[in-house]
């Protein structure tokens, strides 16, 4: 019933989105792909977090080996955009395979500790290992392919990227993988007591959420063009998990949200004074004070809270109307506010 | 309820009141702070995405600067901005009857933010030119972006050899700008050949500028005979050097050459001098050893010490002499190579611009006239380019003393005159061979 709004405000934020590089001017635009790519980045951030229970400080180490990757392959072996794009991917995704097979056997702050160390040891290699990654001046002079090399255009490469993806994500999201996901966030015991192999669906968890990461890698290394250790350096993993804790831990878009404001606010303050991380960060004091739930977060609590309550008057006027007790009545708003 | 209220509200005031401070650390300079603030006011009015239709040779000249006025470099980089605005408030931010417009914009030291600020100045603010950046990183960064824009960009602080060499870029110049090795090509040879010095160690940060600086050095030294006996690296940012000191006496050699900067370079001289290396060997250092940027937190340690560089603070001529004099009158204390360099491409750009009646408008005919203006005196000497976007400059044999108020700065002991970024090499020749690196130290070339 309460669908056909939430496709009609999705299809109005894609024909939104799509006006965009007619509506803004090319340093707007550039901030537009920018906020879809590190959104996507939160969003795979998020996948992990959110739904599995396991927060990553080490994503950024993902996002950079498929940068470097896409960046290596194009500026010094001259592979084709598309081969190297998915090499990017696939290398992300067997170094993911290492890092999650060792991440996943701790939970909680223990796995935040081990992805943080993953992340630097990807940051060192970005750092040192200076006849692959160019050291501290990192890899210049990436091209896109010839279709895309505009800013708008590459605009839309990306806007239709991050779409399949994010459809990709929230099919994986509500499919009994997805189910089972959560259900060993909320307790983990107990999943396993139901007979599912926990450890196998968390590494299966790391790897989606590895893959998302690796795509907005790919595409960061085509938009920026140019990778560097400050690429893959930890602010850009706290900024993504700051990105999804801002618009709400395990809501679906609420680490675009994130993204988005994060990275407009930051373009938009720092016009008008240097000190825009002390913005920034009252900006996180405060949601964390009044909104521990994210944006999307609080506000969907407050939208189901009120629905519930309009839920609950029409059950008891209408169980009062047939002439039943209340008591009836307060059982089915139960039942109701735990769906 | 009422105390969530309480809490908005405080933390709202609180926010106001560091958004209306203008955002600048309290020890800064107040003429570098403001432009970004003045610089917001104006922008908004000027209908940014209309400008490209209107009509050229109207309204300001906008100059966009970039450096690092936060994180590491800070300090650098408030100098690189106090250089350049010194020079155009002395001619009444003018320039062939058009205002000079800076924004000034913060590199953070990092290449993404500098890439993020240039588009910001080139795409947003419509600057006609980049000027600035500090560090190597941020400039490759910042020049791969202007070569798919055109915009010309000036680079007078960032060193990084293949900036103008093995990948230049034609709009990209470095105006009064000097290059890792062009200052330690003149100085190895001297050591060779003057000092007679038979075997060198050299001990160097490990990165580009590093391997740069001591390539430099040690290309021209074997060449007159010299042996390079180790090369000793150590991480950015070391804290403690006796371990790499130690290793010195394992060679003995006839001279020590070293590049360090920043916190390295306070740090190093003060274990040369507290373990009693400067009564063993001589030093030889690359100018940020003792730039003044560094030398404002040295001691006695730092004094006698010798370096190349393209700029000295204590050259007896008229230009460096009032340059020097206004500087310190302004700011309080002397003047650092960086804001030497930006105040020399401030009028360098002055002089070309004249020269086209400020039509800056026209990016072709603003390189050409750059690249053809030559400038007989300014504080670093005389100045012209090279056909690859480098500076033909003097180089300086600098030794440290202490002035009569007790100040330390960089006295002339030799001049180099007129050194290109490719010292006695033939270009071309040159070009050939791979930039310095750990593994390419030029000790078999030529």
């Amino acid at each position: 019933m309460a669908s056909w709004w939430k496709y009609g405000v999705i299809v109005l934020l894609l024909i939104a989105a799509a006006l965009v590089p007619q509506a803004l001017p090319t340093f707007w635009i550039s901030i537009a792909t920018e906020v879809l790519i590190y959104g996507l980045l939160a969003m795979s951030v998020n996948f992990l977090g959110g739904y599995g229970g396991l927060v990553s400080l080490g994503h950024a180490g993902l996002f950079g080996i498929s940068a470097y990757t896409v960046g290596y392959l194009v500026t010094r072996m001259g592979v084709n955009h598309y081969v190297a794009f998915l090499a990017g991917i696939l290398l992300t995704l067997a170094v993911g395979a290492i890092f999650g097979g060792v991440a996943i056997r701790a939970t909680g702050i223990y796995f935040l500790m081990i992805t943080y160390a993953e992340g630097m040891v990807v940051w060192g290699l970005a750092y040192r290992w200076a006849k692959v990654t160019g050291a501290e001046n990192g890899i210049r002079g990436i091209t896109r392919p010839e279709l895309f090399t505009k800013g708008w255009q590459y605009y839309y490469v990306v806007l239709v990227i991050f779409v399949l993806t994010i459809y990709l994500m929230w099919r994986v999201l509500n499919s009994s993988f997805g189910l089972t996901l959560r259900g060993i966030r909320e307790c983990e015991p107990r999943m396993a007591a139901l007979g599912y192999n926990v450890q196998v669906h968390k590494f299966l968890g790391y790897m989606w959420s590895a893959f998302f990461a690796g795509i907005a890698g790919g595409l960061y290394a085509y938009y920026n063009r140019f990778v560097s250790p400050s690429t893959v350096q930890l602010s850009v993993s706290s900024e993504s998990v700051l990105m999804m804790v801002l618009g709400g831990v395990g809501t679906f878009f609420g680490p675009l949200l994130g993204s988005l404001i994060i990275i407009v606010g930051r373009n938009m303050i720092s016009l008008y004074t240097a000190r825009w991380p002390i913005i920034m960060g009252t900006i996180f004091v405060l949601t964390v004070l009044l909104a521990p739930k994210g944006i999307i977060g609080t506000l969907s609590a407050w939208w189901e809270q009120r629905k519930k309550v309009s839920a609950g008057v029409v059950e008891i006027v209408e169980a009062s109307a047939r002439k039943e007790v209340g008591a009836e009545g307060e059982v089915r708003v139960g039942t109701e506010s735990q769906s | 309820m009422k105390s969530r209220w309480q809490i908005i509200v405080a933390v709202l005031t609180v926010m106001v009141l560091l958004a209306g401070c203008g955002g600048q650390p309290a020890t800064s300079v107040p003429a570098a702070t403001q432009a970004p603030a003045q610089a917001a006011t104006q922008a908004p009015t000027q209908a940014p995405t209309e400008a490209p239709t209107q009509a050229p040779a109207k309204g300001p000249i906008k100059i966009g600067v970039l450096a690092p006025l936060t994180g590491t470099f800070a300090a650098n980089g408030q100098d690189m901005v106090k250089g350049f605005q010194m020079y155009w408030e002395e001619v009444g931010n003018k320039c062939a009857g058009r205002e000079v417009q800076l924004f000034i914009e913060d590199t953070a030291g990092e290449p993404d933010v500098g890439l993020n600020k240039a588009r910001l100045l080139v795409e947003q603010r419509q600057v006609h030119m980049l000027v600035g950046v500090q560090k190597a990183n941020v400039g490759l960064a910042v020049a791969e972006y202007v070569k798919t824009t055109g915009t010309p960009f000036f680079i007078p602080v960032t060193a990084a050899d293949d900036l103008t060499q093995r990948n230049r870029i034609p709009n990209v110049i470095r105006l009064a700008g000097w290059s890792s090795s062009s200052t330690t090509h003149p100085l190895g040879e001297w050591a060779a050949t003057k000092k007679g010095y038979k075997t060198v160690v050299t001990i160097a940060e490990d990165y580009a500028f590093g391997h740069e600086s001591v390539g430099g050095f040690v290309n021209t030294f074997t060449d007159n005979g010299g042996k390079l006996l180790a090369a000793i690296w150590h991480p950015l940012g070391n804290m403690d050097f006796s371990p790499y000191l130690s290793q010195i006496d394992n060679y003995k050699p006839d001279v020590v050459f070293t590049q360090e900067s920043g916190g390295d370079a306070v740090r190093f001289l003060k274990a040369w001098h507290d373990m009693g290396y400067d009564k063993k060997y001589p030093l030889l250092g690359q100018q940020t050893l003792t730039d003044q940027s560094n030398l404002r937190g040295m001691g006695d340690e730092a004094l006698g010490v010798i370096t190349a560089g393209h700029f000295a603070e204590g050259r007896d001529a008229p230009e460096t002499k009032a340059f020097v004099e206004k500087f310190e009158k302004r700011y309080g204390e002397l003047p650092s190579y960086y804001a030497a360099d930006m105040y020399t491409a401030a009028h360098w750009l002055d002089v070309a611009m004249q020269k086209i009646n400020g039509n800056v408008e026209d990016q072709e005919l603003l390189l050409k006239t750059v690249r053809e203006t030559e400038i007989p005196e300014t504080p670093m000497g005389p100045v012209k380019l090279d056909e690859y976007g480098g500076t033909i400059f003097n180089v300086y044999l600098r030794q440290v003393e202490k002035r009569p108020d007790g100040k330390l700065w960089n006295v002339v002991i030799e001049t180099f005159p007129n050194v290109s970024q490719f010292y006695k090499y033939n270009p071309e020749e040159y070009l050939k061979q791979p930039v310095y690196s750990r593994d390419y130290l030029g000790e078999n070339w030529p």
